[in-house]
């Protein structure tokens, strides 16, 4: 008796967000499957992969992934040109952490000459992210979307506490906007939903459910990430079928595995490829349940990343 | 698939005799439909109902044990297609090859390195859990002789045997009589004889395919042979296969009841870049593998694997929780600062982040609210003042630190009065409501 393969049909789909401009732009987003199902539907677009840089240098990365940038990260101009032009980077993902007022207080000024300058240097697609300092985003978010006008940027995160302002410094400029919220489907419906009532338009968001690293809640990360696509494709919800976001090295390089001391820790192994195997594992697993984007750190982890990506599409 | 209680009903003698103990025979298969009773409990039943019933009610995907001892491997029992629905039953085994063209003193040390994978993560016990040794020598005498080291030196690990030879496959199996091996290997050249070797010495056998409809075919030949357990290899090697295959199978065994696959996965997973090796390795945990080959066994793969597994096949339904006790980040001295939270993991797991992220060490006591968060916990009446006194007080922290202070957080500044009294000479500190403005509340302390 020959096998009956049991395939699905989906009645929704994934909005397939492009950023960027010209012949650099870069798409995620446009299946109507699960993830990685092209058995059983379309899957248009690969994960992208955009690697993070700062507006200060990351001396408090730990030593594994603050080391690869080392000869560049002290200028994000330099850092920005190294991850694409060596690194080959697909996008990259500002991250203007030095504006926090709790670390170097940077002004919506200083932001706005780093981002700029960034912009002027290279060509690849830029994600631009505050200091998720819920207060301090809405200045600085507003101030540089409108510094980089036009660029179709992704600008976020939008929280349910000042997406006003960014959605509508992102929505004025023309860029794209990640909504944050943490780790409910529910919230992160609702986020969507008091966004678009501004006027934002639905196809032009991506969803942040949340990070979580491996071994620190990643299973809650998984499975919302799962419902929501599910929500998207089975039951066809307009405000589920936005791209998901995994902003993976952020949650990844601040925990105990990444960075304690193989001779403090021998069962753990060496801690280079422990802390590089955390990235890429935590990543693989996200972009399993669903993330169509991808902020990662170490060079090693997004490339053993995109292979599986090749082996996977 | 499962039978409703009208189908059921259908196969019982209708004679309303109660020697089942129920009122009628509609309401006992109503009961049976709801496995709330036995099929044994009708005296009366014909044999072909029972057997219609008994491969009714059989789990969708068969469970299966390999190995033996307590290192034995449990596998399938599976029921649904996502984690939020239900919890994976049996997480995915972790397997390493073996060759049979290494040396002896090789096998003996990957045998080792086995044994010694073993770790203790969240309180589970978690470790390599089986070895292939695989029959690339084409040679018969060599796969015995590599077969023959395994079984002297990891004796206690669960084996797999691989080859399509079925001399070589008899006379490897052989050694590990009473233990359970998988017999990996059988295909549509073979299936008869590895059939048979696989029922001589009671090993599960692994049916080789090439391609799904080979597959389905493949098992129901083997079954007919009188092979009840097996594992499936459908031929997916490449990442975009295995989910493919991997979820078709599942899908099949759990939504249409088709048995021909309702086993047990093994996907083969080598490759000879280690780290992406163990992103395969994470692609087969998510997506339904039961038994994972590699061809590498770093410690920091193991650790990232098993905490991947570990994390995926946790029951969505019960709160994750972590241990109750006075944590220490950084290295706190007597005047650091003491936080109380509950022990929800996610709860425990951001909170002790953001400490961290600080930079300042601190004490972080971690009290047992049944893995609910702060403010359910509060509500359930298990966050209360008196309660948090007592813990407290029983935790023995006074003598650790310098300035009786607990800062408490800001979702249940209500209890900071209640717990004054209850806690004479401490300082209740109310501390913000959201673990990310930890930070800033240290540093304007």
């Amino acid at each position: 008796m020959a096998f009956t393969a049991p395939k699905e049909t989906y009645s929704g789909k994934v909005y397939p967000v492009t950023i960027g401009t010209g012949d650099k732009a870069v798409t995620c987003g446009g299946e109507n499957v699960l993830p990685f199902h092209s058995f059983e539907g379309i899957t248009p677009s690969r994960p992208v992969i955009a690697i993070e840089i700062q507006d200060v240098p990351p001396a408090d990365w730990p030593d594994t992934v603050r080391k690869p940038y080392d000869a560049v990260s002290g200028d994000p101009v330099s850092w920005a040109k190294f991850c694409q032009d060596e690194l080959k980077a697909k996008a990259l993902a500002l991250r203007l952490v030095g504006t926090h007022p709790d670390r170097e207080n940077r002004s919506p000024a200083d932001a706005v000459k780093t981002v700029k300058d960034v912009l002027a240097a290279v060509q690849v697609p830029l994600i631009i992210l505050g200091s998720n300092h819920a207060e301090k985003d809405t200045s600085v978010l507003v101030a540089v979307a409108e510094a980089a006008k036009d660029k179709n940027c992704i600008i976020g995160k939008a929280q349910e506490a000042n997406y006003k302002t960014i959605a509508a410094a992102s929505m004025a400029n023309n860029h794209k906007l990640i909504a944050m919220s943490e780790l409910d489907i529910n919230l992160s419906k609702q986020l969507n939903i008091l966004i678009t009532q501004m006027g934002f338009d639905k196809e032009k968001i991506i969803t942040d459910p949340m990070c979580s690293a491996l071994g620190y809640g990643i299973e809650y990360t998984y499975s919302v990430m799962e419902r929501i696509r599910l929500a998207a494709l089975t039951q066809n919800d307009v405000t589920m079928q936005q791209p998901l976001l995994g902003d993976v090295g952020m949650y990844v390089w601040k925990i105990k595995e990444a960075s304690a001391p193989e001779a403090d820790l021998p069962q753990w192994g060496a801690l280079e490829e422990r802390g590089i195997a955390w990235e890429a594992e935590t990543a693989a697993a996200l972009m399993i349940a669903g993330a169509g984007l991808l902020i990662m750190r170490h060079p090693r982890a997004i490339k053993e990343v995109e292979n599986l990506i090749d082996e996977l599409v | 698939m499962a039978l409703s209680g009208v189908e059921i009903f259908k196969l019982l003698p209708k004679t309303n005799c109660k020697k089942c103990g129920s009122p009628t025979c509609l309401a006992f298969a109503m009961k049976l439909a709801q496995r709330q009773a036995s099929i044994d409990a009708c005296p009366d039943v014909s044999e072909e109902a029972k057997k219609i019933l008994g491969e009714a009610s059989a789990p969708p995907i068969r469970p299966i044990t390999f190995g033996a001892g307590e290192k034995a491997v449990k596998m399938g029992e599976e029921t649904v297609l996502f984690r939020h629905d239900k919890k994976f039953v049996n997480p995915s085994a972790f397997a390493v090859e073996i060759k049979d063209t290494l040396s002896e003193d090789e096998i003996a040390k990957i045998c080792q390195q086995v044994i010694d994978s073993e770790i203790d993560r969240v309180g589970q016990k978690l470790r390599i859990d089986a070895i292939m040794l695989s029959n690339v020598s084409g040679d018969a005498g060599k796969l015995e002789a590599a077969a023959k080291v395994v079984a002297a030196k990891a004796a206690v690990v669960p084996v797999i045997i691989s080859t399509t030879n079925p001399q070589a496959a008899e006379a490897a199996v052989k050694l590990f009589a009473d233990k359970r091996p998988i017999l990996y290997g059988a295909n549509t050249s073979n299936a008869d004889a590895m059939a048979a070797i696989a029922k001589a010495h009671k090993a599960v056998l692994g049916v080789a395919a090439n391609g799904l409809d080979e597959l389905s075919g493949l098992t129901e030949k083997i079954k007919g042979l009188g092979v009840a357990d097996m594992v499936l290899d459908s031929g997916a090697r490449k990442a975009k296969e295995i989910i493919e295959h991997n979820t078709l199978i599942r899908r099949a065994a759990i939504k249409k009841g088709d048995k021909t696959v309702g086993y047990p996965v093994i996907n083969f997973m080598q490759r000879e870049d280690s780290l992406l090796e163990g992103l395969l390795a994470s692609v087969g945990v998510a997506k339904y593998a039961s038994i994972i080959v590699m061809s590498g066994i770093e410690k920091w793969k193991n650790l990232a694997l098993f905490t991947l597994r570990q994390n995926i096949y946790t029951d969505p339904q019960v709160p994750m929780q972590v241990e109750q006790k006075i944590y220490h980040i950084g290295e706190p001295k007597p005047e650091s600062p003491l936080f109380i939270t509950t022990n929800f993991s996610l709860t425990y797991f951001i909170v002790s982040g953001e400490i961290e992220n600080s930079k300042v060490a601190s004490r972080l006591a971690v009290m047992d609210c049944e893995g609910l968060s702060v403010l359910t916990a509060w509500a359930a009446g298990k966050f209360t003042a008196s309660k948090i006194a007592q813990f407290i007080q029983e935790s023995g922290v006074e003598k650790d630190v310098a300035n009786k202070e607990l800062i408490l957080p800001g979702y249940v500044a209500i209890l900071s009065g209640a717990l004054e009294e209850k806690l004479p000479g401490w300082k209740i500190t109310v501390g913000p409501r959201e673990a990310n403005t930890i930070p800033a509340f240290l540093k304007t302390r």
